[in-house]
């Protein structure tokens, strides 16, 4: 078979006496949707760091598509078609949604040492920008202030960037979180579809989404792997119950 | 040889002052999170009280005193009317609006002292010299310096560590609003700590005053030094700031004294005087820079105190 | 920029206005000193403006942007007193050196952020003014008196007031024509969007460095133009133009005018240096009116004339 797209190996992270992740070993094939859960401070945040480049790991090594990526910086990892969202909003407030997601086609799009042309008339950026909107349910959003936009919107508008990158595969972390049941509906049916074109590598707390939609669960708890399998095979582990699904309720929504 | 070690002394008394700015400087930074520029004018405001309050009673003791209780004074005054309306805004406009503090303060002192600056006389005693180490002799006054801003130093590591309230300081650098909800007073607590900064400084302006100088702006060309040293040093970090301040006290110090001789001997008299005056004044900045590009944080960073 | 007659774009007409016509208020009621502080106060607003362009929308605060104009003021001394009259030597060359001098500090300051980069940048512009006050034969800390201003051959006269009012105006209002379409341009959103959200950026794919780099230089760059035009209008250069009080006025003017719009640092600069001017006729004290009112411009006013123009538009 041939080498899955993402690859980590032991990978292993300390902060001070905490182990973060502990000797984690993961993969992700194209086109599949793998789903990371487990109970606050499992270490899933800092695995994403660490996947996405913003965490230096202690010992272990990540391959992206054969290539060694361990050392690489952020935003060449992006260039190579790794894309994230984050966990707490992270955008461009005082912006309009639309430049969000143009800013995030932009960076794909050559470099940006062009200091003439009106880059917000830009239909090179505008358009596949506006595109990704709408894809994610915010095309009529486009021109709001980001700042002015609601919780759930942000969320969607996470998701629009990290799909204008035209990515491999996509770093999702808690992308439903604070969402209603219809916008989380959407996210899920878009997911759905969108394995079909990109691996993904989903960290989630929604217990329902995560089993319709991951073809491999892995769960984490305090920085290692206790489980890892088809959806099935982890609703019956017995160690996951006791860890984590044990005496809750599926289904679980923040908020 | 003894010029040697003479120019180390001299670099020690400078580091020393420079850790009492230094050291008020990273408390408020640490603690308050906040760039407060007009740290000199605190430390000119101090030299000016000691002068005049000197003259005044006819004693350098009694002058030191006074001024240091009116520089404490002055220094909560300005954080309750001024300075606790910057809490929590950008570094941007801390730097502004001390900035602007820095203005007010040096004309206040040219409108009230007048532009010609003042001096500070030593009694006797002070000026004579004092063996040291065989055959070494120092300055009295400038031993007294490095003396009384070590016991300063041993006071600060005290009250920071070992007492009550420097525990509440430590506390509220960490997690402001737990201590607030423990029912202390956080204001109070930010006006007092910013009151000893203000003492710190006024200290390290009094005690050079007779020896370097007492006038306007005078506080503006240490303040960039201070700031060195804590970056050097690492902010929030006393430890790191008295490490620090020696350091680029003895640097400063060494390097004007031994530079323009070492030029000497590749360069021209005249070349190797311009050349030295201008590096060893760049030095301290140059060492600056080299922390920040190879350990931004500084050499302490501050997780110890 | 939609150009509705609001207060605010009234305003900055009317500024504009007001520049534009000045010289031949001052040809006919014979006053040359309104025309040499109007000239000074063109120049600095260039500054400004260079300098907001690296502040206001790159987020980088730099408290030694007053550098350049001492760089861009030396070279065209050094090269006068050396026998190099020519603007068509002189002026290159005094921007080629702040180029390469702001890429030097840029590559070692730019790895630092915050109150970290205001020390390192505010260090650089000392190490500067030090060793201008070394130059021995360029005056030291006296500074160097410049006799004859840039020669242009027959292009134009800057011996000429006028005519050199008019070059500095000229220049201005193209600076800000360029940089406007700068800031809107992909490497603009690129500088605009560092200083909205860092981690964003590199998230999406931007390797920052390199742009804010090149925004750096250019700022550098058009603040070293108006310490050329500053030191042919004063005749005269010397260490204190780089003193980091200066560059405090810099951004003062910035913040004064506005920081989030290219035209803001003109309308703080010409606010700013009237008001001193004014301030100056009532007290010699008059730092301590001047000092308070930037803490409470901070305070109260963090957006600027333009922010306080743009409410009253709307409400």
């Amino acid at each position: 078979m041939a080498e899955p797209l993402l690859r980590v190996e032991r990978l292993t992270k300390r902060f001070g006496g905490v182990v973060a992740s502990d000797d984690i070993t993961l993969d992700v094939e194209p086109c599949e949707l793998h789903a990371i859960i487990g109970p606050n401070g499992a270490g899933k945040t800092t695995l994403i760091g660490q996947l996405a480049g913003e965490i230096a790991p202690d010992a272990g090594c990540i391959r992206f598509d054969g290539h060694e990526i361990t050392a690489l910086r952020t935003d060449r990892r992006s260039a190579r078609g790794l894309a994230r969202s984050f966990q707490v909003t992270s955008l461009f407030l005082d912006f309009t949604a639309l430049d969000n997601v143009a800013l995030a086609v932009q960076a794909h799009a050559g470099h940006s040492f062009l200091f003439w042309r009106d880059a917000r008339g830009d239909p090179a950026l505008r358009d596949p920008a506006r595109a990704a909107l709408a894809r994610v349910g915010l095309g009529a959003r486009a021109d709001m202030v980001v700042s002015e936009m609601s919780h759930g919107e942000h969320r969607l508008l996470e998701l629009a960037m990290a799909l204008a990158t035209g990515p491999r595969l996509l770093l999702l972390d808690e992308p439903m979180a604070g969402l209603g049941p219809e916008e989380s509906a959407r996210v899920v049916t878009l997911l759905r579809t969108l394995k079909q074109e990109v691996a993904i590598l989903l960290i989630e707390h929604d217990m329902e989404a995560v089993f319709a939609l991951a073809d491999r669960i892995t769960v984490l708890f305090y920085g290692r792997i206790i489980a890892s399998g088809p959806p099935d095979a982890i609703r019956r582990d017995a160690e996951v119950r006791k860890a984590y699904l044990g005496g809750q309720a599926t289904g679980s929504r923040d908020g | 040889m003894l010029y040697f070690i003479e120019q180390c002394l001299n670099g020690v008394q400078l580091g020393m002052l420079l850790f009492l700015l230094a050291a008020g400087l990273t408390l408020v930074f640490g603690i308050m999170d906040l760039v407060n520029l007009a740290h000199g004018s605190l430390y000119m405001v101090g030299a000016y009280f000691a002068a005049t309050f000197a003259a005044l009673t006819g004693s350098f003791v009694a002058g030191a005193a006074l001024a240091l209780v009116a520089t404490l004074v002055v220094g909560m005054a300005v954080e309750v009317i001024a300075i606790r309306r910057l809490y929590g805004r950008d570094h941007l406009d801390h730097v502004l609006g001390t900035f602007g503090l820095i203005l007010f303060f040096n004309e206040l002192v040219r409108l009230i002292w007048g532009p010609a600056g003042m001096t500070l006389p030593l009694p006797a005693e002070m000026l004579t010299a004092v063996q040291v180490l065989p055959g070494i002799y120092y300055p009295a006054y400038r031993l007294v310096i490095i003396l009384t801003t070590l016991a300063v130093a041993v006071l600060l590591y005290l009250l920071v560590m070992r007492t009550r309230i420097g525990m509440l300081i430590r506390a509220g650098a960490s997690n402001r609003e737990m201590v607030g909800a423990l029912g202390i007073n956080i204001k109070l607590l930010y006006t007092l700590v910013f009151g000893l900064g203000a003492a710190l400084a006024g200290f390290a302006g009094l005690m050079q005053a007779p020896i370097l100088t007492v006038q306007i702006g005078m506080g503006e060309n240490i303040l960039i030094l201070a700031f060195v040293v804590i970056i050097i040093g690492g902010v929030g970090s006393i430890r790191g700031a008295l490490v620090a301040a020696i350091f680029v006290g003895l640097v400063d110090t060494i390097g004007r004294a031994f530079l323009p001789d070492l030029l000497r001997a590749f360069l021209s008299d005249n070349a190797a005087s311009t050349l030295g005056s201008s590096l060893s004044s760049m030095m301290i900045y140059m060492l600056m820079a080299a922390v920040l590009v190879v350990r931004p944080e500084g050499l302490f960073p501050a997780s110890g105190r | 920029m939609t150009a509705p007659l609001n207060p605010r774009n009234a305003v900055v007409i009317a500024v504009l206005a007001l520049l534009a016509l000045l010289p031949v208020y001052c040809a006919l009621a014979g006053n040359t000193f309104l025309l040499s502080l109007f000239t000074r106060i063109v120049i600095l607003a260039l500054a400004a403006v260079s300098l907001n362009l690296m502040m206001g929308f790159g987020g980088m605060v730099s408290f030694g942007h007053a550098v350049y104009l001492g760089i861009g003021g030396y070279v065209v001394g050094i090269l006068a007193k050396e026998g190099v009259g020519s603007g068509f030597v002189q002026w290159p060359l005094a921007l080629a050196v702040c180029g390469v001098f702001a890429l030097a500090v840029g590559v070692l300051s730019l790895r630092t952020r915050g109150v970290y980069f205001i020390m390192i940048t505010l260090a650089f512009a000392q190490m500067a003014y030090y060793v201008a006050g070394g130059l021995e034969r360029y005056g030291g800390d006296d500074g160097l008196t410049i006799n004859k201003r840039s020669a242009f051959g027959g292009a134009i006269d800057l011996a000429n007031r006028t005519q050199f009012y008019y070059l500095c105006l000229a220049l201005l209002l193209a600076t800000v024509y360029l940089v406007w379409r700068l800031v809107n341009s992909r490497f603009g959103l690129v500088i605009q969007g560092v200083r909205s959200n860092e981690r964003r950026m590199r998230a999406i794919g931007f390797p920052i460095l390199r742009y804010k780099l090149v925004c750096f230089v250019i700022s550098g760059v058009i603040c070293g133009l108006a310490g050329v035009l500053l030191a042919n209008h004063t005749h005269f250069i010397s260490p204190a133009i780089m003193h980091w009080t200066r560059s405090g006025d810099l951004i003062v003017m910035a913040v004064l005018g506005g920081m989030g719009s290219v035209a803001g640092p003109v309308i703080g600069a010409v606010a700013l240096l009237v008001l001193e001017e004014a301030l100056s006729r009532v007290t010699e004290y008059w730092p301590i009116i001047l000092g308070p009112l930037i803490l409470l411009v901070v305070l109260y006013a963090r957006g600027g004339i333009d922010a306080i123009l743009a409410r009253l538009g709307r409400g």
